[in-house]
C-alpha cells in the first residue's frame, strides 16, 4: 500500500507555554478530502500550517507521501494552500497571480502563462486574466486562489476556512465545487473549518480537534451517529446530554432508565450500568403520553420545523419536530419518546 | 538562497578583495594601482610588506576546500568569517599610521610598523567575511536556515555597530581621555564644569551655564510652539474657515527649508541695520540694538521652524477626537466652553505632551539657528562645535558636552515614551463615528485667530524676505535696488570651450545634489530591508537590531558630527575629508524614518501574502522582490523623498565633516553668513528652497502626501496606507 498523503507522528507545536498542537498523530489517505474541525483555538489552523510548513513543529515528525518534511520550509514541500483571505497579490493581474508559482519555480514566462491560462479556463475564469483581484467578486477571487494553488500540481492541497468570506448562498455552491474538483482530479485535500455542517457535507474523513488534541477522527456518519464524548456529540450537531442507566443493550436495541422511567430505544451495545447518554433533537418524538414525561416550556415555529424545549425529570430536552407533526402549545404536558440514544464514553 | 551559494559568493568576494583592489586607502586613490601604495594585498605580501596580514589569505584557504566540495560546514564558516573580521580590526587598531599603537604588539611587529587606513580591498574582504559568517549561521539552522535573511541581519548589524554605535563609544572614551591617558577625573571634571552648570546669571550679570541655556531655550520653544500649533490646529479642524490649504502650505515650507534660513530673514528684519530696526529708529526714535542676537532671536527662529511640526501633530490629535464624545457632553447639558474644558482639552493632553516634547527635542538638536543668531548666547550644540572648530580645540571637552546633549535628548525621548505609553486614550474605535465636530467656543476661536493670523502673516513676511532679498543689492542695509548680482556671483555660467560653471556656489551645489542623490536610495533601500527584517522575520537579537536602527533618531546632529570626526579620523577607518563620510552620515541619520515608514506600510500588508508566496515555492528573495517591494512602493518613495530633502537641508552633523573638496550647500551658506555676505546666502537659500519644493511636489504627485518631517510621530504624518484588498 502506498504511503499516506500525510503522516503526523506525535507532532507538537508550542508557542511559549501554550501547546497549540499537542502530540498529534494521524495518517491521512491519498485522494481523500479530510476536514479539520473544531472551535477556534483548538489547533486546527496550526495543524494546517504545520502541514504547509508555515510553522515548524517543536517536536515530532511530519511526512508527505512518505518523504520526511519535518524541517523543510514551505517553499520546498510541494503543497499548495488556499488562504482564508485568498491572499491574492493585489498588484498582479489574475493571470500573473496564477502564473506566479510556476515562474518562481523556474518556468519560462510564456510556458507559465499558457499553463495558467489553461487552469483558469478549466475553472471557468476565461476572460478575467487581465483583471486585478480587487475587480473580482468574492466567489471569483476564491476560484482564482484555487486555480493558483492547483496549477502547481501539489501533492496536497490545503484550504484554510475557504468559505468564511462568502455569503451564505454562495457557500453551498462553492463547497460543492471544491468537492467535485477534488473527486475529479483525485486530489488529497486537507480542509479547515469550524462549521460542522460544511465538514459533514464535503468530507471523506473528519478530524475533530479540541485543545490541541484529536477528540475523534472518522467518517462523517460515524462522528454524527457515534460520537466518542459529549464534546464531539455537541460539536457535531446539537445533542441533549443526559444521565441515565443502561438496563440491557443488545442487537441494536436497549432498555434504559431515564428520568426515573423505563424506556426503550435504538442504541449500540453497551454494558449495563449508569451511563451518559446523548440524544439528538430530531431523535425525540413528542406525543401526548409515553416515554419520558415532561412539559413544554418554549415552542417556536420555524417554517420547516418546530422547536421545543421540554422540561423533564432527566433535565431540559431540546426537540426538533417536523412541521407536519402534531403541534404542542407552551405549557402542554407531553411524553418524549427517545428514538435513538448514543451512549458516550466518559 | 541556500547557505552554500551564499558562502561561495562570499568567498569569491573576499578573494577578489585580496587580489584586485588596493588593500589600503591611500590618499592618492587608484593612481599608482596596482603597484606602489595602491597595491592589492597579494602584491603587498609578495613584496614582503605588511606580513602581519598573512593570516587573512590563510583563513580563506582554510574554508575553501569544503566549499569547492559543495559542503557548507556551518561551524567552519562561522569560525572563518568571524576570525577574518576580528583579525582585520585587531591588526588595524594595533598598527596604525603613526606606528605601533598598541605597545603589546611592539615586540612582534617592531615599534615602528606603520600602515595607512583600510581601502576597498579590505572592504571587499570584510563583506565576504560577513557573508561567510552569515552562511555559516544559516547552515547551522539560525535565521530559519535562510542565508539571505542571515546575510541581511549580519550585514546591517555590522553597519549599525560600525556607524551608529561605535562612534558613540568613541566620544565616550574621548571624554575620559586627557593627554592621551584615560583619566576618570577629567571625565568628572568635564561633566561638572561650571561652563555647563554655572548659575551665574541668576546671581550676577555673568552668563549661565550652557546646559541651563539649552534647557531654557528648549522649554520655551517647546511650550510656545505647542501653543501656536494648537491655535492653528483648532482653527483648521474646528473653525468653519476653509484655510486647510493655506495652513498646509505654510506648514510645509519650514520643512523643506534649511533650518537656519529663517535666521537670515530675521537678521534682515531685526538686525542692527535691519528693516524693522531702521523703521523703528527713524519713526519712533527707538535706538538700534542687537537684541535679535541671543535668546530672543534664536527662540523666534526656532518657533518659525518648529511650529508647523507641532501644528501637523496637533491637527491630527484634534481630528481624532470622536465628535460623539463631545456631542454626548452637550446632550447632558454642558455649554460649549464647558464641553471644551471638560472633554476636548483632557483628550488633547497626550497630543500636547507629544508636541511639547517634539519641539523640546528639535530645539535641543538645532544647530543652525543658534550658530547664526546666538551671539553670546551659547547652547550645547554650538558650544560643541566651537570646542572642535574654534580657537580652543579641545576634543575631550567637545565629547563631554556632546554626551550631556545626548543625555538630554535621550531623557526627553524616554519621557515621551513613558508618557505616551501610559496615556493613550483610544478615541478611534473602528466603528463609524458619524457626527459633526463641535465648533469652537466663540471666545476661544477669537483668541486662536488673534494668535494664528498675525503669526501666519509674520511667517509669510519672513519667507518673502528670503525671496526678495536675493534680488536686491543689499537688503541687510536697506539698499533695495534690483539686481541679479547675487545670482551671478553664485551661479554664473560661461561658455568657454564648453560649459564652465564659474559661480561660487556650483561646486557645493553639485556636491550636495550628488551626495543627496547617492544617499537617498541607499537610505531607502537599507531602511526598507531593515523594516522587512524587523516586521516579518523572527530571529534572536531582533529587538537589539531594532534599537540600534532607531537609535540615531535620538542623537542630535552635532553629536553625530563630533563622534564621526573622532571615530573616522585615523586608521584603520579613515573617512574624514571624503565624500563617502557625508553619504554614510546621511544614510545612518535618516535611516530610522525609512525603517519606521517601512514597518508602518508592512503592517498594512497581510502576512498571508508572504505565506502564499512561500507555499508556492517563493523563497525570501523572490517574495521580497516580487510581492513585498512592489506593494511597498509608496513607502519607498516617501523614504527617498525624506532622505533626499534632509540630505540637502542638514547642517548640524555635516558641518564637522565637509572639506574643501567636498563642501555642501548648507555649510557654504553658513560660511557666507559668517563672512557677512547675507544677500548671497539668501540667494543661494532661495535656489535650494525651489529645488526642494520641486522635489517634494513631484513626490507628492507620485504618491500623494509625502512624509518629510524628521521626528513627526506616527499619527501626524503616516505614509498613505497601502490599500491591500487581498
Amino acid at each position: 500500500m502506498a504511503d499516506p498523503a500525510i503522516r503526523f507522528e506525535r507532532v507538537t507545536k508550542s508557542f511559549g507555554p501554550v501547546r497549540a498542537v499537542d502530540a498529534v498523530s494521524f495518517d491521512l489517505p491519498r485522494g481523500a478530502l479530510v476536514t479539520l474541525l473544531g472551535p477556534s483555538g483548538c489547533g486546527k489552523t496550526t495543524t494546517l500550517r504545520l502541514i504547509a510548513g508555515l510553522e515548524l513543529p517543536s517536536e515530532g515528525r511530519i511526512e508527505i507521501e512518505g518523504r520526511d518534511v519535518t524541517r523543510l520550509a514551505a517553499a520546498e514541500r510541494r503543497i499548495a494552500m488556499v488562504f482564508q483571505s485568498y491572499a491574492l497579490f493585489p498588484h498582479m493581474t489574475v493571470l500573473e497571480n496564477v502564473a506566479y508559482g510556476l515562474s518562481v519555480n523556474g518556468a519560462r514566462r510564456a510556458a507559465a502563462e499558457a499553463e495558467a491560462r489553461a487552469m483558469l479556463a478549466s475553472l471557468g475564469l476565461e476572460g478575467f486574466e487581465a483583471r486585478l483581484p480587487a475587480e473580482l467578486s468574492g466567489g471569483q477571487q476564491q476560484r482564482v486562489a484555487v486555480a493558483r494553488a492547483l496549477v502547481l500540481r501539489p501533492k496536497v492541497l490545503l484550504f484554510d476556512e475557504p468559505l468564511s468570506n462568502l455569503d451564505a448562498r454562495l457557500r453551498r455552491r462553492v463547497r460543492e465545487d471544491i468537492r467535485d474538483l477534488q473527486r475529479r482530479l483525485g486530489l488529497s485535500v486537507v480542509y479547515v473549518t469550524h462549521d460542522q455542517q460544511e465538514a459533514l457535507a464535503v468530507s471523506d474523513l473528519v478530524i475533530v480537534m479540541r485543545d490541541g488534541r484529536i477528540a475523534q477522527m472518522g467518517r462523517p456518519t460515524e462522528l454524527y451517529e457515534d460520537p466518542a464524548d459529549s464534546f464531539v456529540a455537541d460539536f457535531m450537531g446539537e445533542a441533549n446530554v443526559i444521565a441515565g442507566e443502561v438496563l440491557a443493550a443488545e442487537g441494536g436495541r436497549a432498555r434504559l432508565r431515564v428520568g426515573g422511567v423505563e424506556v426503550e430505544s435504538a442504541m449500540r451495545a453497551h454494558p449495563p450500568g449508569p451511563a451518559t447518554l446523548a440524544v439528538r433533537p430530531e431523535a425525540v418524538t413528542l406525543a401526548e403520553a409515553g416515554g419520558v414525561p415532561g412539559r413544554v416550556v418554549r415552542a417556536a415555529f420555524l417554517g420547516q420545523t418546530r422547536e421545543y424545549e421540554v422540561e423533564t425529570a432527566a433535565g431540559m430536552l431540546f426537540v426538533i419536530a417536523p412541521a407536519s407533526a402534531r403541534a404542542f402549545a407552551e405549557g402542554a404536558a407531553v411524553g418524549c419518546r427517545l428514538e435513538r440514544v448514543i451512549p458516550l464514553r466518559g | 538562497m541556500g547557505a552554500l551559494s551564499l558562502a561561495r559568493a562570499a568567498l569569491v568576494c573576499a578573494a577578489l578583495g585580496l587580489l584586485i583592489p588596493p588593500w589600503y586607502g591611500p590618499d592618492s586613490g587608484f593612481t599608482t594601482w596596482p603597484a606602489g601604495e595602491a597595491a592589492p594585498l597579494v602584491l603587498l605580501l609578495a613584496r614582503g610588506e605588511a606580513w602581519w596580514l598573512w593570516p587573512l589569505p590563510l583563513i580563506l584557504l582554510a574554508c575553501a576546500p569544503a566549499l569547492l566540495g559543495r559542503r557548507a560546514e556551518g561551524r567552519m564558516l562561522v569560525a572563518c568569517g568571524a576570525a577574518a573580521i576580528a583579525w582585520v580590526f585587531l591588526q588595524g587598531w594595533a598598527i596604525g599610521l603613526p606606528g605601533t599603537v598598541w605597545s603589546i604588539a611592539a615586540p612582534f611587529v617592531g615599534a615602528d610598523a606603520t600602515q595607512p587606513a583600510l581601502g576597498w580591498g579590505a572592504t571587499a574582504l570584510l563583506t565576504g567575511a560577513a557573508g561567510l559568517l552569515a552562511a555559516g549561521l544559516a547552515a547551522r539552522g539560525r535565521f530559519g536556515g535562510d542565508a539571505f535573511v542571515a546575510f541581511l541581519v549580519t550585514g546591517s548589524a555590522a553597519l549599525l555597530i560600525l556607524f551608529v554605535f561605535a562612534p558613540l563609544l568613541t566620544i565616550l572614551s574621548a571624554a575620559a581621555i586627557e593627554d592621551g591617558k584615560i583619566a576618570p577625573g577629567a571625565l568628572v571634571g568635564r561633566f561638572a564644569a561650571p561652563e555647563a552648570w554655572s548659575l551665574a546669571c541668576v546671581t550676577g550679570s555673568l552668563g549661565c551655564g550652557v546646559v541651563w541655556n539649552t534647557l531654557a531655550l528648549a522649554t520655551l520653544t517647546g511650550v510656545l510652539s505647542t501653543l501656536l500649533g494648537l491655535a492653528f490646529a483648532l482653527l483648521a479642524a474646528r473653525a468653519k474657515l476653509h484655510l486647510g490649504g493655506a495652513f498646509r502650505a505654510l506648514a510645509i515650507l519650514p520643512l523643506i527649508t534649511p533650518p537656519f534660513v529663517v535666521s537670515l530673514s530675521l537678521i534682515v528684519l531685526f538686525g542692527r541695520t535691519g528693516m524693522v530696526t531702521e523703521a523703528l529708529s527713524a519713526l519712533l526714535g527707538i535706538p538700534r540694538s542687537r537684541w535679535i542676537y541671543g535668546l530672543p532671536g534664536v527662540l523666534l527662529a526656532q518657533l518659525l521652524a518648529f511650529t508647523p511640526i507641532a501644528y501637523l501633530l496637533l491637527e491630527g490629535a484634534v481630528r481624532q477626537i470622536a465628535p460623539s464624545l463631545e456631542e454626548a457632553a452637550s446632550t447632558m447639558g454642558a455649554r460649549r466652553f464647558t464641553v471644551f474644558r471638560t472633554v476636548t482639552w483632557p483628550l488633547l493632553r497626550p497630543g500636547l505632551a507629544a508636541a511639547f516634547l517634539l519641539g523640546f527635542v528639535e530645539s535641543l538638536s538645532d544647530f543652525g539657528n543658534p550658530l547664526v543668531l546666538g551671539g553670546d548666547f551659547d547652547v550645547l550644540a554650538t558650544r560643541i562645535f566651537f570646542a572642535i572648530a574654534g580657537a580652543r580645540h579641545d576634543p575631550g571637552r567637545a565629547a563631554a558636552l556632546a554626551l550631556l546633549l545626548l543625555g538630554l535628548t535621550l531623557g526627553a525621548f524616554a519621557l515621551q515614551t513613558a508618557w505616551l505609553g501610559r496615556r493613550r486614550y483610544v478615541t478611534v474605535t473602528g466603528k463609524g463615528d458619524a457626527g459633526v465636530p463641535t465648533p469652537l467656543p466663540r471666545g476661544l476661536a477669537i483668541a486662536c485667530g488673534a494668535v494664528a493670523f498675525p503669526w501666519m502673516a509674520f511667517t509669510a513676511i519672513v519667507y518673502a524676505i528670503i525671496m526678495l532679498g536675493a534680488f536686491v543689492h543689499d537688503i541687510g542695509r536697506g539698499d533695495m535696488t534690483f539686481t541679479w548680482r547675487h545670482y551671478v556671483t553664485a551661479f554664473e555660467v560661461e561658455w568657454f570651450q564648453g560649459l564652465v560653471f564659474r559661480g561660487a556656489a556650483w561646486d557645493s551645489l553639485f556636491t550636495t545634489i550628488e551626495v543627496a542623490a547617492i544617499s537617498a536610495p541607499l537610505t531607502a533601500g537599507l531602511g526598507i530591508l531593515l523594516a522587512w527584517l524587523l516586521a516579518r522575520q523572527s530571529f534572536p537579537g531582533r529587538r537589539t537590531l531594532e534599537f540600534m536602527a532607531m537609535l540615531s533618531f535620538a542623537i542630535p546632529g552635532t553629536v553625530v558630527g563630533v563622534s564621526y570626526i573622532m571615530a573616522f579620523n585615523v586608521p584603520p577607518l579613515e573617512l574624514t575629508g571624503t565624500g563617502l563620510i557625508l553619504v554614510i552620515c546621511f544614510v545612518f541619520r535618516n535611516l530610522p524614518v525609512g525603517v519606521r515608514g517601512g514597518i508602518a506600510a508592512l503592517a498594512q500588508i497581510d502576512r498571508s501574502l508572504d505565506e502564499a508566496s512561500a507555499t508556492m515555492g517563493g523563497g525570501a528573495v523572490a517574495t521580497l522582490r516580487r510581492v513585498i517591494l512592489p506593494l511597498l512602493r509608496p513607502a519607498i518613495i516617501a523614504a527617498l523623498a525624506y532622505s533626499f530633502v534632509h540630505a540637502m537641508t542638514a547642517v548640524s552633523a555635516v558641518i564637522f565633516l565637509v572639506s574643501a573638496r567636498h563642501n555642501l550647500a548648507t555649510v557654504y551658506i553658513v560660511g557666507r553668513v559668517e563672512a557677512g555676505e547675507i544677500a548671497l546666502a539668501i540667494a543661494y537659500s532661495s535656489v535650494l528652497i525651489l529645488i526642494m519644493l520641486a522635489v517634494v511636489l513631484g513626490i507628492d504627485k507620485l504618491v500623494g502626501r509625502a512624509q518629510i518631517g524628521r521626528r513627526a510621530p506616527a499619527g501626524a504624518m503616516q505614509p498613505a496606507p497601502v490599500p491591500v484588498t487581498a
